[in-house]
Order: structure tokens, then C-alpha cells, then sequence
């Protein structure tokens, strides 16, 4: 065969096969653009939205950001559920079978807190419920119509939602990745028999960008933040039931009533919005964290909207005193 | 002759790639052919943006919505009184915003070609008319615009097979392939909108927005869930198109379904 006729071939090929990879492929880039839960999240006691069960309320009243400066939790990375409910962009990285070229698994990176997501495609199972437990946690997926359905079990105890609510080693977690042209909408469903009362639902959406967005996943190392955490390694940052002295912070600020500030199921159905109506008491005007359109030049400072929202990761600072060393 | 074989082997390699390519709509009534069901009873699961649906927030607060300079002076005037005055106490129930409101939504095949979709919250009525886009009507015969505009929808099929490297690799023998599954997504694309807000607290859109939605229907554990994407392009009053999903979850029946007024202030 012509070398010729070769090339011409290949580029037939080529050219006809492009259009179709660009209509599933989910690889690439993504930047966050959807919800602003997060990035928007400013009090420290902030459940609104969760389902949380007693205990996952009792858990989250009981955490004190300082616990973060203890050695042995410095490198507690963010949950999977972060692809939902994070900040971040998302990369998503096919890996091929060097033989075959057939798919074996998808790689999602997102940010340097977030551990890796290997995402099987080869049909394998998830291992016994007694398997060690990562990061990342043990992901399959499989392709369910236009969707890519994802299913993660066996991660760690980590941050549901930053600083705020948790998820147990026993959560599984299944959601789906639509592409429609060069939105990616995800939708994720959160079961957790230990802290959540009923699965949390929540959806993102994610924009295709060129170049990488995603921050490389670098190396955790432990350090000295609070010298008497070192001096006392028996003391650990909490605090006790009904002393969390940020528990009416959210309903002073922005007029939410304690109940729906503290999560629940029955928060998240129109029925409560009855409940509501006689509690909530809107402040006369938004006073921090407003958004709107950027500031002109020279002027102020602009918050930004959509995709602009005061993110802040785990290394953002947190306001004054909620770092305080914990009591002694 | 090891020419035409090579040639042979591309074209059958190449063959289900431009098969993909063909994800439009098999030919069939809409109804017939749906690659999902949407119809029946779904309630809106309000765990993101609870703040700003749950409640009609603060004046002023703009959160998360790409807004420009116009569409600030607009929402910093917002006067609940002025609008229920006008009588437009539902221009926070348009299209544009009605996923967002907490509240159920019916919905119903109204012919082979029309999907309905009836909301409890503010009680409005969306036509999803399938068919391809109308021409420009001629200004006699053109349809007043209003809070739900006018929805051109098409169904979005899923693929027949996938390309060679998105293939997922068999791991062994004995592993079953994974059982087809009819999937698709429903795309509607609205327009001829009557201008209203995007959020409770008088964040305009104007009447030029247009509306592209996805509707993509998936199960978890024992609930069958509803996705409804959104795309907002206004010029008018966004800087960049405004982007947001919100999740239903499916209901056995109408058992909650509570028809309340559109509200200016609630």
C-alpha cells in the first residue's frame, strides 16, 4: 500500500471520527458554575439544604476548625461528593488499555485537597465493605444512555460540605455526568446511613474550558500550626453539646430560622416553606457577600457572580476567632 | 490487495463512530419515541441555593447570578407593592425562573406532540411543542409574549455505540456486558418571553432572554430523579450566560400537590 494512499485513508478516517469523539467524550477541562452554597458559605454552623440526620447534626455542632491543626488531620482531604459540592474546577482524564486502546478507566482531578478518582470502566466489582478506605474512595462506572453513571463507596470520613457537615466511611455515593454540547451537569445522590436522614441530592454544572483549570495534586505534609495541640497531643479540638458559640450566627445575619439553619429532610421540600412564613424575618438589605456585577476600574472592590464566588479552600483564612486555639 | 483490506477494516472501525453522530430522533411521534419518562409527579429538592429559593432573600442580594451594570439598576429599584400593583405578581414564575421555586410540577403528554408541565407554585402551565423551530411569525399572526413563552422541544438520543477509545475494556470472561439502557435527554428551547426575574428579589431578565433547557431523568438507590439544566442568555441584563441544574425527585402520585397564587413577595 501506497504510503500515499495510506495517509489519505487515515485522515478520512480522522476527519469523519472527530465530531462523533467531541459528542461524548466527557474528557477535558471543566470550570464550576452552578450553585453557591459553598462558595457563598460565610458561618461557620451554615446545614441549611442537608439532610442531615441527629447524629450528622451533633457531629457538625461539635467541630471546631482548629481540630484541622492537629497533626494527624492536616492531610484530611476533601470527600468525593466535592465534585458536587466544592469550589473546584474538574479534569477529567480518560486511560486507556495500552494493548487494546479500549477505555478502562476515567481519572477525575480537581483540586489538591480532593483525592483522585480512578473511575473503573472495565466491569469489575466493588471490594468487601471491609477494604481499606481512601481518599478517593473505590469508583465504577458505567455508561447508562447519554450519561456516564458513577458509583463511590470505601472513602474516608471527610467534608461533605466545607468545615460544616461530614460524611461516615460508610457513605456510598452515585451520580451521573450529562453532557449537553459544552455543559457537563452532574447529578449526585448521597447515602449515609450514619449522619444523613435521607440521600443528598444536589446538581452542578460545569463549563468546558480550554487549557487546565485544575490545581495539581501536591504532597500533604504536617506541620506545626498550634504549639499547644503539640504540647497536649490528648487535646482535641470540639466543642461540647450546645456550646458552639456560632450557632446563631447564620439567623442573626441573614434572618434564617435556627431550625432550617440546622438542616434536616423536612427543610428541603416545599412544605416547610409554610413553616417559614411566619419565622423568617428578611434583613432589610444584603450587607456582605452580595454579588452583583463587577466593580468599574479604579473602583471598589467588585464581587463578582457567577463563577465568582468568595470560594475560599481549605487554606482560605478563616474570620477572625474561628481558628481560636480550643479551650483548655 | 493488502490495500483494500486495510481500507476494509478502517471503514468497519470507522462505521459506528459516524453512526454516533446520528444521536438525533428516530422517526415517530415524540410520544412514541421518548427515550424517557417524564410524566408523572415531581417535587423540587431544595438542597442548593436554599437561601435564595426557600426565602425571598434581602434586597440586594445578587449571589451567584452574572449580572451587569442595567440589571443592578433594575434590581436595586425593586418594589414588591409596585409590581402586585400592576398586577404582576408573577414575574418571578416565568420560564426563566420557575424551576428555582419550590413546588411540584405535573407533567402530563398533552397530544403525541406536546409535553405539558403543570407547576403547583404560582399555578403556571409550560407547552413544550415538539417540531422544529417556528419561522418568523408574521406581526398579525405573532403570539403575545408571555410568562412561560413559547417552547420549541426535541428529544437528544443516546448513541448507538460508543467510539473505539471510550469503549469500556472487558475485564474478564465471565463479567456480563452491561444491559443496554435507553437513555436521552429532552432539549427545549423558549423564547417570546415577557420580561420578569430570575430571582424573587427583582433580578431582571428581559424579554429578548432566550431559555435552552435539558431535562435528563436518572435513578439512585430507590429514587428516580430529574435533572432540569438551564442556559439563560440575556445581553440585556447578564454578562455571560447564566448557567444553573436544579433536581426533582419523582413522586408516586399528586397526593401533595398544593396549587398556591404567584406571590411578589413570598
Amino acid at each position: 500500500m501506497s504510503r500515499r494512499l495510506f495517509t489519505l485513508v487515515l485522515l478520512c478516517s480522522l476527519a469523519v471520527t472527530a465530531p462523533a469523539l467531541a459528542q461524548t467524550d466527557l474528557s477535558g477541562s471543566w470550570a464550576r458554575q452552578s450553585q453557591n452554597d459553598n462558595g457563598y458559605a460565610n458561618e461557620p454552623v451554615d446545614l441549611i439544604g442537608i439532610p442531615v440526620s441527629a447524629d450528622g447534626r451533633a457531629k457538625a455542632l461539635s467541630y471546631n476548625i482548629a481540630s484541622l491543626s492537629a497533626t494527624e488531620r492536616q492531610c484530611q482531604m476533601y470527600t468525593p461528593w466535592y465534585i458536587l459540592y466544592g469550589p473546584f474546577p474538574l479534569q477529567i482524564i480518560p486511560e486507556q488499555d495500552p494493548i487494546t486502546q479500549k477505555l478502562m478507566a476515567y481519572r477525575l482531578v480537581g483540586w489538591g485537597d480532593r483525592g483522585e478518582q480512578l473511575v473503573w470502566m472495565d466491569g469489575r466489582p466493588h471490594p468487601s465493605p471491609n477494604a481499606p478506605h481512601t481518599h478517593g474512595g473505590f469508583s465504577t462506572g458505567t455508561w447508562e444512555g447519554i450519561s456516564l453513571k458513577i458509583v463511590t463507596t470505601h472513602f474516608k470520613m471527610g467534608d461533605m460540605k466545607r468545615h460544616r457537615a461530614f460524611s461516615s466511611d460508610r457513605a456510598k455515593m452515585t451520580y451521573t455526568l450529562t453532557r449537553h454540547d459544552d455543559i457537563l451537569t452532574v447529578t449526585g445522590s448521597l447515602e449515609d446511613p450514619v449522619y444523613l436522614a435521607e440521600p443528598f441530592v444536589l446538581t452542578e454544572i460545569f463549563q468546558l474550558t480550554s487549557g487546565t483549570n485544575g490545581f495539581p495534586l501536591t504532597p500533604c505534609e504536617p506541620i506545626e500550626e498550634l504549639p499547644q495541640l503539640h504540647e497536649n497531643p490528648a487535646l482535641v479540638p470540639h466543642y461540647l453539646p450546645g456550646k458552639n458559640p456560632f450557632m446563631n450566627e447564620m439567623t442573626q445575619k441573614k434572618g434564617i430560622p435556627l431550625e432550617a439553619v440546622l438542616g434536616g429532610p423536612e427543610t428541603i421540600y416545599p412544605e416547610y416553606r409554610k413553616k417559614l412564613k411566619d419565622t423568617y424575618k428578611a434583613p432589610a438589605k444584603c450587607e456582605d457577600s452580595c454579588g452583583g456585577p463587577p466593580a468599574p476600574r479604579g473602583g471598589g472592590p467588585g464581587q463578582g457572580g457567577q463563577g465568582a464566588a468568595p470560594a475560599g479552600g481549605r487554606g482560605a483564612a478563616p474570620p477572625a476567632g474561628r481558628g481560636a486555639p480550643p479551650p483548655k | 490487495m493488502r490495500a483494500r483490506t486495510l481500507l476494509l477494516v478502517l471503514v468497519a472501525a470507522v462505521a459506528p463512530l459516524s453512526a454516533q453522530r446520528g444521536g438525533g430522533p428516530p422517526a415517530g411521534p415524540p410520544r412514541t419515541v421518548a427515550p424517557i419518562d417524564l410524566t408523572g409527579y415531581w417535587v423540587s429538592v431544595v438542597s442548593m441555593d436554599w437561601r435564595w429559593r426557600m426565602v425571598t432573600p434581602a434586597k440586594g442580594d445578587y449571589a451567584g447570578i452574572p449580572m451587569n451594570a442595567a440589571s443592578k439598576t433594575v434590581a436595586d429599584a425593586w418594589d414588591p407593592a409596585k409590581d402586585e400593583a400592576a398586577g404582576e405578581q408573577c414575574k418571578s414564575y416565568g420560564a426563566p425562573a420557575i424551576m428555582s421555586v419550590p413546588g411540584r410540577l405535573h407533567i402530563t403528554w398533552q397530544d403525541d406532540t406536546t409535553l405539558k408541565i403543570e407547576t403547583d407554585a404560582g399555578q403556571q402551565t409550560r407547552i413544550l411543542k415538539f417540531g422544529a423551530p417556528a419561522a418568523p411569525a408574521a406581526p398579525s399572526a405573532k403570539v403575545a409574549p408571555s410568562w412561560q413563552g413559547t417552547s420549541v422541544a426535541q428529544w437528544q438520543m443516546s448513541a448507538p455505540g460508543l467510539p473505539l477509545m471510550l469503549r469500556p475494556q472487558e475485564r474478564a470472561a465471565d463479567v456480563p456486558a452491561p444491559a443496554a439502557v435507553r437513555g436521552g435527554t429532552l432539549k427545549a428551547t423558549t423564547t417570546n418571553l415577557r420580561a420578569g426575574y430570575l430571582r424573587k428579589n427583582g433580578v431582571p431578565y428581559s424579554a429578548g432572554a432566550v431559555l435552552t433547557e435539558y431535562y435528563d431523568v436518572t435513578k439512585a438507590g430507590n429514587d428516580t430523579l430529574l435533572t432540569v439544566t438551564q442556559i439563560v442568555d440575556d445581553p440585556t441584563y447578564l454578562r455571560t450566560r447564566r448557567l444553573i441544574a436544579y433536581p426533582f425527585k419523582k413522586e408516586a402520585n399528586g397526593d401533595k400537590w398544593d396549587p398556591t397564587p404567584c406571590s411578589a413577595r413570598w
